[in-house]
């Protein structure tokens, strides 16, 4: 088992988890029908890849945990996800940035991961990028429907920036576990993940008459456990149906 | 949000796979073509219905007036001879 590699897959799945699960959250509040399929539809993908990764999770530390007790049975100190994905979901602005922001990152992830050393997530890579290509596509597409769309969605999503750029410094922060996996030809370099992010980032925004608001501080912790006050409520509403009735199946 | 101004109607056409032709299968909401486009893929092929999608705003969709149905498509009732099926085939031909 390498624990380092196991850390780092275990932050990525908790990505998407927290992520998907923050999608699903609109399922039957969507502001059109054409949007409520379309947003479980993303999350399901996000969901799936994160099954995928826990259950590898799992085997890497070979302890009889399954997939589910990672997805289920922690404390909010073990989740590990970045705070991004797991901010509110506010209003419809603020979920179409969210999901664009973190979806590109993915998605340049991704991509250097087809040539990563590590087979099994290599072989997610292929089927996770096309499913991640089509999030960026459709939340960008809002993204610049609403930006440039009319003065009170253009004004939505100007707050939705203001409120979540300060949260996208941390898709790019690398900890010990994740250098050592750099390191290894696992992971892809993240200096240049970065760059990518801001090029697509920047020319949607220009599409979306946006502008990049000044960052004082990054918000960061989530990849330390350390989460913001939302991240409860979220978590009860994940827990609580296996808490409630363990070793529950349909 | 989805007033006909900022979001017309659009009619959907999915093709279940190659060789096969494009068929209406509902309609949808959206701003424009591209947007069209994704809820369509969203809304009509979740489960692997089809490999190809058309939009078409349902406002360039010209329809026949029901109530010109009689003399749209009742001449036609009567006239038996426009099938092809007086024709003796031969047995060497099988099956057409």
């Amino acid at each position: 088992m390498s624990a380092p590699l196991l850390h780092t897959v275990v932050q990525i799945a908790d990505d998407h988890l927290i992520s998907g699960h923050r999608l699903s959250e609109w399922c039957g509040h969507a502001p059109m029908l054409e949007e409520d399929l379309s947003m479980p539809n993303m999350a399901l993908d996000l969901i799936g890849q994160a099954r995928t990764l826990y259950s590898y999770a799992a085997r890497l530390e070979n302890k009889g945990r399954t997939e589910d007790d990672f997805a289920y049975l922690r404390t909010d100190r073990e989740y590990q996800n970045c705070l991004l994905v797991e901010r509110p979901n506010t209003d419809f602005a603020h979920t179409m940035l969210r999901q664009l922001y973190f979806a590109t990152y993915m998605k340049f992830f991704w991509e250097s991961m087809h040539e990563s050393s590590d087979e099994t997530l290599s072989a997610l890579s292929h089927k996770a990028i096309k499913e991640i290509s089509y999030h960026v596509r459709h939340c960008g597409e809002w993204v610049v429907r609403l930006g440039d769309g009319t003065t009170e969605s253009a004004e939505k999503m100007s707050d939705a920036v203001q409120a979540l750029h300060p949260y996208t410094e941390e898709l790019f922060e690398v900890d010990e576990s994740r250098q050592h996996g750099i390191d290894k030809g696992i992971f892809p370099d993240h200096a240049n993940l970065k760059t990518q992010w801001q090029n697509t980032i920047d020319a949607i925004f220009v599409q979306a008459k946006l502008t990049l608001p000044e960052i004082g501080f990054a918000q960061t912790g989530g990849r330390k456990g350390l989460h913001t006050e939302d991240f409860g409520m979220l978590l009860a509403q994940l827990q609580y149906l296996p808490r409630a009735y363990p070793g529950a199946s349909w | 949000m989805s007033n006909e101004q900022n979001m017309p109607l659009w009619e959907v056409f999915i093709r279940p796979r190659t060789g096969l032709h494009h068929k209406h299968v509902g309609s949808l909401h959206a701003a424009d073509s591209t947007m069209a486009m994704h809820a369509a893929r969203d809304v009509y092929t979740r489960r692997e219905e089809g490999d190809s999608i058309w939009v078409v705003a349902s406002s360039h969709i010209h329809a026949s007036d029901p109530k010109r149905s009689g003399e749209n498509f009742d001449p036609a009732s009567d006239k038996v001879y426009r099938h092809p099926s007086f024709y003796d085939i031969p047995d060497e031909v099988g099956h057409m």
